[in-house]
């Protein structure tokens, strides 16, 4: 990892695509829909005329700009732009609703590069021994993993647990719609064969999140989001300030969002979740989580960013793709003839280590970039007048729906659970529950199978599920975040007699 | 790369000779779209990637490769017949899915329904151990699971796939009893195994080709061995007759008309032919096939009783 990797990727052809992807993959990104994975996918043939480094330095600026994207609609439209700002959304559209809409973008523009790094950082410095970490993840850490995850509707739902934890168990209920992931039985398709197909993450959240929104904007005299009187300088400069004060978060939920990134199972959305999570639990008195809070959306954007670094440890050390974006990037490497592998590393390096300074220089394009595009979809999004904004964002969302695998029957499903979603949202059921038992109900249902299967022929399915370290650990973490609300509840309600009760 | 050439010319000479050979000219004179029915990176990708660049540089024409997931591909297989019939819409095909999966439940199509025309390749199945087991040798594994029956662990990909056909057939023959562990994708198999979660996998030659020296293969399931792994022995040396794995190759909707089916099955055909597309797949670790329309009849039809064979003896199929 020399000098003479870092004055590979400075060539000019190498500039001019990790800018490229950077814009390319923001922009897409920012389209409930189009995800990072199709983003890659899309431009793949691209890349086979092009040198091995230059193609994974144009695939992973569009990734990481795809993840960074995904948090404008998070923020604006309340609809994460990809699975992995779900979380952007807790707080992001509360700060966009009472007009500080611009001062989120920014911060998750700060957030997005200061994960960025510490997952690229973690990448040149620290791959190899750090992908042992995916292999330290079995079933059960899987399995513990998610509930941990699932814990998170507990705290979410402030107040309101029992209809949270039922948002958690139709979630649930709805990703074991079609074939079984591991056991290829079909499931609650009541004889309907487009139902195989199961229901789609991306088509469910565009449908869940954004439907509501639409509804509202309709239903509603007011406008989309309040607006400041008066011209206001640039709020680059509060965020960075905000930005600088929480940089202990930012530290913690880049650290995670990188180990998160390295495990195969997990992904963009569950980073940003636990680290989230863990910003709540860790969270001062007077700042409430859900209602607005820039710390929540430095925990999500900063882990989601650090798993691209994270996830391309295992992609590179192990051949074996961290996220779904990585397994189409190391498909396109096995094409170029590029075999990865310890070797890659210690005598074909010079492509990896010319691909991370390229990785480096896209996360750090991200920061004029990702602020520039972000000031303009912020103004946008809240100058345009509603009769222009309901339609477009209305048709993106079908369209959007429709791409992730060309079906119809997506976009009926979206149209279906959006309308579901704003009828629950009426009687107190929030969106996220719902998401969070779709996302995780998967991996928690193949861990706990797979962990069951493997304890049960060993003869030791206790010591299977509650006897290895990692698993303990999780555990411990999850009754913490199960407990530590009620305790602050407690202490809040001491304190304050009424407390507002948010539940989204 | 200027041996890479002097082959791509050369081939390009042979196929426009085949092409006015036959009159059939003006096949292909648009892109065609080739429906993977399966997410972006697996190795129905790959390998359609592999294809990729070796059909425009032959006919001038793009490939493009788009995505249909779903349902272990039965959503992208039950929408295949009601696609344009005109020849510039393919999809891929795997095996054994489009056999197994009718036969277990309604998923919309039936296995005669694909009209496949060509089979180029197929992923063996072999038997992938970390470079540290104590399993040295085949052998060492069927003691193993005879001493302690069931307790050998072995991950795999999917419920009712390539790998569990396999592990079912591989325990019947060694007369063993070993567990098998389904996980999402030969990804999540391969991490197990190397994560010492399970005691061995049941994977693929491509699984011993990514892993290098990661991993020991301790059989292979092909008729001879694999040229990148000289040293690993074929099942059929140790005395089991298993030779098979996932197949992959492409079909049409049924109502393309013949001539066009026929012209497909040149084409892809003539790709399979090349050697730096042989070469290609043979250092990923697949194995190249070629079943083309006129073959393809019998062929499926052996494979599809071996299959039926092994799931109805497994209970999978009630």
């Amino acid at each position: 990892m020399g000098f003479e990797h870092l004055a590979n990727a400075l060539t000019l052809t190498n500039l001019a695509l990790a800018l490229f992807g950077v814009v390319a993959g923001t922009v897409i990104g920012s389209i409930p829909g189009l995800s990072a994975t199709m983003a890659v996918a899309v431009l793949v043939p691209i890349t086979f005329s092009m040198a091995p480094a230059s193609a994974l330095i144009l695939l992973g600026a569009i990734y990481t700009g795809a993840i960074y994207g995904g948090a404008y609609s998070a923020i604006l439209l309340n609809t994460p732009g990809t699975p992995s700002a779900i979380g952007t959304t807790f707080d992001g559209y509360p700060m966009a609703k009472r007009g500080d809409g611009d001062l989120a973008v920014a911060i998750a523009c700060y957030a997005s590069v200061f994960g960025g790094m510490i997952g690229a950082l973690a990448l040149l410095l620290l791959a190899p021994p750090l992908s042992s970490v995916a292999l330290a993840f079995g079933p059960v850490e899987y399995l513990w993993l998610s509930i941990f995850g699932l814990s998170l509707i507990a705290s979410l739902s402030t107040g309101n647990v029992l209809k949270g934890l039922a948002g958690g168990a139709l979630g649930m209920l709805l990703s074991c719609v079609g074939v079984a992931e591991i056991s290829a039985d079909i499931r609650l398709t009541f004889g309907v064969s487009t139902m195989i197909g199961g229901i789609e993450v991306v088509g469910a959240l565009i449908g869940l999140y954004c439907i509501p929104v639409l509804i509202d904007l309709v239903a509603t005299p007011e406008r989309h989001l309040k607006v400041e009187q008066g011209v206001r300088a640039v709020r680059f400069r509060e965020a960075a300030l905000i930005a600088w004060r929480s940089r202990l978060n930012l530290l913690r939920s880049s650290v995670i969002g990188t180990v998160i990134g390295i495990l195969p199972g997990a992904g963009g959305s569950v980073a940003g979740l636990v680290a989230y999570s863990e910003a709540k639990r860790t969270a001062r008195p007077d700042q409430k989580f859900g209602d607005g809070e820039p710390d929540g959306i430095m925990a999500t954007e900063s882990a989601n960013n650090a798993t691209v670094g994270g996830g391309f440890i295992p992609t590179l050390v192990l051949g074996i793709p961290g996220t779904p974006p990585d397994a189409v990037i190391l498909g396109a490497l096995l094409v170029q003839g590029v075999r990865t592998g310890p070797t890659l590393f210690d005598g074909g390096g010079s492509i990896v280590y010319t691909f991370i300074f390229g990785l480096f220089i896209a996360t750090i394009l991200m920061l004029p970039t990702g602020l520039l595009i972000g000031r303009y979809a912020y103004k946008t999004i809240v100058t345009i007048p509603k009769t222009i904004l309901v339609p477009a964002v209305g048709f993106m969302t079908i369209i959007g729906t429709f791409a992730i695998r060309n079906s119809i029957s997506d976009v009926i499903i979206m149209i279906v659970l959006g309308s579901v979603g704003w009828v629950l949202s009426r009687f107190g059921f929030a969106a996220s529950p719902i998401v969070l038992g779709l996302i995780l109900g998967p991996i928690a249902e193949q861990g706990f199978v797979q962990a069951w299967i493997i304890g049960d022929a060993t003869g030791n399915l206790t010591g299977m599920f509650f006897g290895r370290p990692i698993s303990l650990a999780i555990i411990a973490f999850t009754i913490l975040s199960l407990v530590y609300p009620i305790i602050q509840g407690r202490r809040a309600k001491r304190i304050l007699a009424t407390q507002a009760n948010s539940n989204d | 790369m200027l041996k890479l050439k002097s082959v791509k010319t050369f081939v390009i000479a042979s196929a426009v000779s085949l092409a006015a050979a036959t009159g059939a000219l003006a096949f292909p004179d648009k892109s065609i779209e080739y429906i993977i029915p399966f997410g972006p990176g697996g190795e129905s990708d790959i390998s359609a990637r592999f294809q990729q660049p070796f059909f425009k540089d032959k006919f001038g024409q793009d490939l493009v490769v788009s995505y249909k997931p779903g349902g272990g591909g039965a959503v992208g297989w039950a929408q295949l017949n009601s696609m344009t019939a005109d020849g510039y819409t393919i999809m891929g095909v795997n095996l054994p899915h489009i056999v197994i999966q009718p036969a277990q439940k309604d998923v919309g199509y039936t296995t005669d329904d694909i009209t496949t025309f060509y089979m180029f390749h197929y992923t063996p199945d072999a038997i992938v151990v970390t470079a540290d087991s104590p399993y040295q040798s085949l052998d060492d594994l069927i003691a193993d699971a005879k001493a302690n029956p069931g307790s050998v662990t072995m991950s795999g990909s999917g419920k009712a796939t390539a790998n569990h056909l396999a592990q079912i057939r591989f325990d019947k023959m060694a007369d063993i009893k070993t567990t098998y562990v389904p996980f999402k994708g030969t990804g999540a198999s391969t991490t197990a195994n190397l994560g010492k979660q399970v005691k061995a996998q049941w994977g693929y030659t491509t699984v011993g080709a990514a892993q290098g020296d990661a991993v020991r293969m301790l059989a292979v399931a092909m008729e001879e061995r694999h040229p990148l792994f000289p040293d690993v022995p074929t099942f059929k040396e140790l005395g089991f007759d298993m030779v098979g794995g996932a197949y992959r190759g492409m079909a049409a909707p049924k109502d393309t008309p013949a001539e066009m089916i026929k012209a497909l099955s040149d084409a892809f055909g003539a790709i399979n032919a090349d050697e730096a597309f042989r070469k290609q797949m043979l250092d990923g670790g697949f194995a190249l096939l070629d079943v083309d329309s006129a073959g393809m009849a019998d062929f499926m039809k052996a494979r599809k009783d071996e299959y039926i064979q092994a799931a109805t003896e497994a209970g999978l199929l009630n």
